[in-house]
């Protein structure tokens, strides 16, 4: 096959894995209006075992897990990790989460959905001072509140919704489903009560006669505020501003029981008042309901996304919507750069640099070749994020992408801390490669870091040779970081990629990466040049 | 209640920015010597009247009229302004005692003190009425006539009794009854201070014969915690009464401050003017005329700096230089042409924040900015050349110059030679003329001086610096176009001897 029938082939076949979307898109919109399962996971079904607490093997290779610390930040109480730890078992989830993510994109929906999770956190917060409370009325007014915030904020979404009118089928169930609890009886008659059992306490007026050791309350008998009499008496003598004498008291967190005390007393006072707090926290013990609460977690996963995108785009990095694909395998991403590195050079003000790739027709293999520091591993790590990220639904690095959904993320990164002996090492790396290898599916990735750096260059070339042509046999994706120039054109599947220098200071790393054949050469007699130690500088300097 | 003697209808603001080039203006003019003679040893009448001569450029003639009569009425009852001022330093220094309890962290210690300020400001307050009603008719003047009417008006007798009423109100012997409604969590708020409209009436009596239900709870003798939150409660229904009765305090302290601030400035000029009138230098209070009048004329005018430092009497200057922008000073060396340049800053400051000034007679126009560009030392720390130095001041200069203002040169732009010197001066100076501003300067350099010679120029006033045909010097400035010589020939004269007479060649000017 020459290689322009094999792009024709790709590019094919890339045209079906696009219709294929279309179709299951179409196939699946009908039923969604009827039933909302849950934001994350469009079928019951599709949301598979237990949450998982703890990240996948490679996640620490790929600095996935400092990505996830960074996303997750602040937002503790919703517990996001293990939403970040699996993948949607198929691509029509995917596409279910792509297109929230999308809609949550626009402003209006997104600034709605914030609001709704402010609100709900307020809730919570209401629900928590509740119960650290003592003194049953003080207790039943933070409940009523956090009912009266807990509708409120059911009711402000639904409208938002309503307004900004998602496209995404995901959001679209919830909003009918929302507007289904929102019209129904039960709910109307929370609101109800909770409106007339409010207002009856805030019309209660009492007065407080404070003497030393006691407290006398009585109903409020109007008389004249006594501050603005004497502010009256003394304005004559104004004479610009002065300083501001009022003491700030800070809120009361829990009620004291001389606060208990008046209460009590006022209670006596207005008894209508409190008789019907007492009613209406008996008969709504049980005010949440529970999917709007899942989905008060579950959509966080996409907001703390794109909040954590938003300091990459503000320095004028790009994000795209990956097409994906099991099918063969035609991969492309431009404009790409590492989450965990780039968050890191925008705190200290540095540049970022992108960088793109391609595997086209039977190219499986990069081989990545150049100065230490030169940005090997980082194009390494880019690879493998991307595509994990884009198989949770998520916009990924890069003004475009063209990716493959696979079934296993390998990684096999240098591991200091198990050195034990020179032989030990070799053998651990042997027997980890040789697990992967096992496991490994045509449809895995394959990400390897400087692999055998601990034995002599011969059987370094040896072993990682072997490795590359049993991962071209299996016909999976790779990318193979390497010191070995020899390996980056091992066979029609590798594709030699090398970190670039300055060619006029080679100690400059430009940290961009290119498709060309590996030489080390070029590199050690410019670092040569600069140290006038080539043989046309010595000759020049003996001479003299 | 406003003092108002500075300024008719505001106050003075001693915190107002001296302008960026006041240091300049200091140094070159001598102006310590002027508010020493005026501070007479106390620090605080010296930042007043610094603060006040440098901060004059932006009064208008009908306020220096104003602070002219309030002047003369001073110098007219000396005694009795000392005895406000010193009733206005009696009332702050007490209060110095007192004021950090009003300074406290809770409302009660807050109003406590307050309530101590408020009591002692009620004697001090009819002892200042006593005195108005005392002084009022010796005083002439706009400023002190509605001042001290304002006294008598504002502090009548049966307002002062009212307010002592109050004072012994606000100790809330009977209680602190306060109204409130619920809020978050069913814990009061809203806390509203009412004013008990009876009198030692016992509490449950009223409430009783009101029929009011009332519910009372009695903190437990040994309950520490509950007599602390009993006490915060009190502490929020008092608490903006407290502030009231604070910021009151506060307002009334300010009145003393201003009064003896204000005062200040005129106690200031009152002992500039015993130490000139001994010294027997002719002072009169000064004609100001509109901005941009170009009118600068004055008979017998001396440099205050020199007066006070010299026993001996000083020259006189006279100056008529209507209709003129530009005022160009040359002649001998040490023929006081640095004294005149001066004199005429110095009288401009001092007319335009209403105080007499230095000669028999002084009429000027006034001017939004007074600027001086002196000769200096060398920079010391050898950072910039001379001439860079000289043109980085003139730049600064340029950059907070405003219309009508005024510049005073002395021998500027010197510090290269003559031609290159002239060349840069002449150009500043050409381009400051067509902006409206006033100039006087002081100059060796012949070329730029004859350069406006030779134009034919209006607006252009010369004055020379006179010594007699034997060459000593009388430090009298008469009108007189520029000689090509500095008489720096006198000096070598003098020490080589008597040589050819010099020729006197006034006509090269043309």
């Amino acid at each position: 096959m020459t290689p322009t029938d094999t792009q024709f082939e790709s590019v094919r076949v890339m045209q079906t894995t696009i219709s294929e979307e279309c179709r299951l898109l179409e196939a699946a919109s009908p039923l969604l209006s009827f039933h909302f399962h849950s934001i994350l996971f469009e079928r019951a079904e599709d949301e598979t075992s237990e949450e998982s607490t703890e990240p996948p093997e490679f996640f620490y290779d790929l600095n996935l897990d400092q990505i996830v610390d960074a996303i997750t930040a602040g937002r503790s109480e919703y517990n996001l990790k293990p939403f970040f730890y699996k993948r949607p078992r198929n691509l029509t989830c995917i596409l279910y989460r792509q297109q929230i993510m999308r809609d949550l994109e626009k402003q209006s929906i997104h600034a709605s959905i914030k609001s709704f999770s402010n609100q709900m956190r307020s809730v919570r917060l209401h629900l928590n001072a509740s119960e650290k409370i003592h003194y049953e009325y003080g207790r039943k007014a933070w409940f009523l509140d956090a009912v009266e915030l807990y509708c409120e904020a059911v009711l402000e979404l639904g409208r938002s919704l309503n307004r900004d009118e998602p496209s995404a089928r995901g959001l679209r169930a919830f909003q009918e489903y929302l507007t289904q609890y929102t019209e129904s009886e039960g709910f109307k008659a929370l609101v109800q009560e909770t409106k007339a059992v409010k207002s009856k306490l805030s019309a209660i007026r009492y007065c407080l006669l404070i003497r030393n050791g006691s407290l006398t309350v009585l109903n409020s008998d109007s008389e004249t505020d006594y501050s603005t009499v004497i502010e009256e008496i003394f304005s004559r003598f104004k004479q610009g501003t002065v300083k501001d004498y009022r003491v700030q008291f800070s809120p009361v967190s829990s009620m004291n029981h001389v606060e208990a005390a008046v209460l009590e007393r006022v209670a006596w006072l207005n008894p209508d008042a409190f008789r019907a707090l007492d009613v209406f926290c008996a008969s709504h013990r049980d005010f949440l309901d529970q999917k709007i609460v899942t989905f008060d977690r579950q959509i966080q996963f996409y907001i703390a996304y794109l909040e954590y995108i938003e300091r990459f785009k503000n320095v004028g990095l790009k994000f795209c919507y990956p097409r994906l694909s099991s099918l063969r395998k035609n991969m492309a991403n431009r404009d790409g750069f590492d989450l965990a590195l780039a968050d890191k050079l925008i705190r200290e003000k540095a540049d970022i640099v992108c960088n793109d790739f391609t595997l086209k027709g039977c190219e499986r293999i990069f081989v990545v070749t150049g100065p230490n520091q030169g940005g090997k591993t980082t194009f390494a790590r880019v690879f493998g994020q991307i595509h994990y990220i884009a198989s949770l639904g998520c916009p990924v690095p890069g003004s475009e992408a063209r990716l493959f959904l696979f079934d296993r993320l390998f990684t096999h990164f240098e591991r200091e801390e198990e050195i034990t002996t020179l032989r030990g090492k070799l053998k651990e790396d042997l027997i980890r490669i040789h697990r992967i290898l096992a496991e490994a599916t045509s449809n895995s990735i394959i990400i390897i870091n400087e692999m055998f750096s601990s034995t002599s260059m011969k059987d370094a070339v040896f072993l990682t040779r072997r490795i590359l042509e049993t991962i071209s046999r299996l016909d999976l994706f790779c990318v193979c970081v390497t010191f070995l120039d020899e390996l980056s054109s091992l066979n029609e599947k590798t594709v030699s990629i090398v970190a670039t220098v300055l060619p006029d200071n080679p100690t400059v790393r430009t940290y961009k990466l290119e498709r060309r054949t590996a030489d080390g050469l070029a590199y050690a007699l410019s670092i040569a040049e600069k140290y006038r130690l080539t043989y046309k500088q010595l000759k020049e300097r003996i001479q003299q | 209640m406003k003092v108002h003697l500075l300024f008719r209808g505001r106050d003075f603001d001693l915190q107002q920015n001296l302008p960026p080039h006041e240091p300049d203006l200091t140094q070159d003019l001598g102006l310590h010597n002027l508010f020493d003679a005026m501070a007479g040893g106390d620090e605080f009448l010296y930042r007043v009247a610094k603060q006040a001569v440098l901060t004059s450029f932006s009064i208008d003639i009908e306020t220096i009229l104003y602070r002219q009569a309030i002047l003369q009425d001073c110098l007219r009852n000396t005694a009795s302004i000392k005895h406000l001022y010193d009733l206005a330093v009696e009332t702050i220094e007490g209060e110095r005692k007192h004021w950090w309890s009003r300074a406290s962290r809770s409302p009660s210690g807050v109003l406590f003190g307050a309530v101590e300020s408020l009591h002692r400001f009620m004697g001090i307050l009819t002892k200042l009425k006593r005195m108005a009603d005392e002084y009022a008719g010796h005083f002439k003047s706009t400023g002190f006539t509605a001042f001290f009417k304002m006294i008598q008006e504002e502090l009548a007798d049966e307002y002062l009794a009212s307010i002592k009423t109050h004072i012994k109100q606000l100790k809330f012997r009977e209680g602190v009854l306060v109204s409130a409604k619920l809020g978050k969590g069913n814990v009061g708020t809203n806390y509203v201070l009412r004013q008990p409209q009876w009198r030692r009436t016992n509490w449950f009596r009223l409430i009783f014969s009101r029929r009011l239900s009332a519910y009372t709870y009695r903190i437990a003798d040994r309950d520490e915690a509950g007599a602390r939150i009993l006490s915060e409660m009190r502490d929020q229904g008092i608490n903006l009464v407290a502030n009231a009765a604070a910021q009151s305090a506060d307002h009334i302290l300010s009145f003393f401050i201003l009064l003896r601030t204000e005062l200040a400035f005129y106690l200031g000029c009152v002992n500039l003017h015993r130490t000139l009138v001994q010294k027997g230098i002719p002072l009169s209070f000064p004609v100001p005329a509109p901005p941009n009048s170009q009118r600068h004329s004055c008979v017998g005018l001396r440099d205050i700096g020199l007066a006070l430092t010299l026993d001996h009497g000083v020259v006189g200057n006279d100056l008529n230089a209507e209709g003129m922008r530009l005022v160009l000073i040359t002649g001998a060396n040490q023929g006081g042409k640095s004294t005149f340049l001066r004199s005429i800053g110095l009288a401009q400051l001092m007319m335009q924040s209403g105080m007499f000034v230095a000669a028999e007679s002084f009429e000027a126009e006034i001017c939004r900015g007074l600027f001086t560009h002196f000769k200096r030392e060398e920079d010391a720390t050898m950072e910039c050349g001379k001439l860079d130095e000289e043109l980085k001041r003139m730049n600064f200069i340029v950059e907070s110059l405003t219309p009508d203002s005024m510049l005073l040169f002395n021998e500027s732009f010197a510090a290269t030679n003559e031609k290159e010197g002239s060349e840069i001066a002449r150009q500043i100076i050409r381009a400051l003329l067509e902006t409206r501003v006033k100039i006087f300067i002081v100059t060796h350099l012949y070329e730029f001086a004859l350069s406006f010679c030779e134009n034919r120029m209006n607006h252009i006033h010369f004055l020379r610096a006179e010594r007699e045909s034997d060459g000593t010097r009388t430090f009298k400035l008469l009108p007189g176009k520029p000689l090509p010589t500095s008489f720096s020939a006198d000096l070598y004269e003098e020490i080589f001897g008597n040589g050819e007479e010099h020729p006197q060649s006034s006509d090269l000017c043309g």
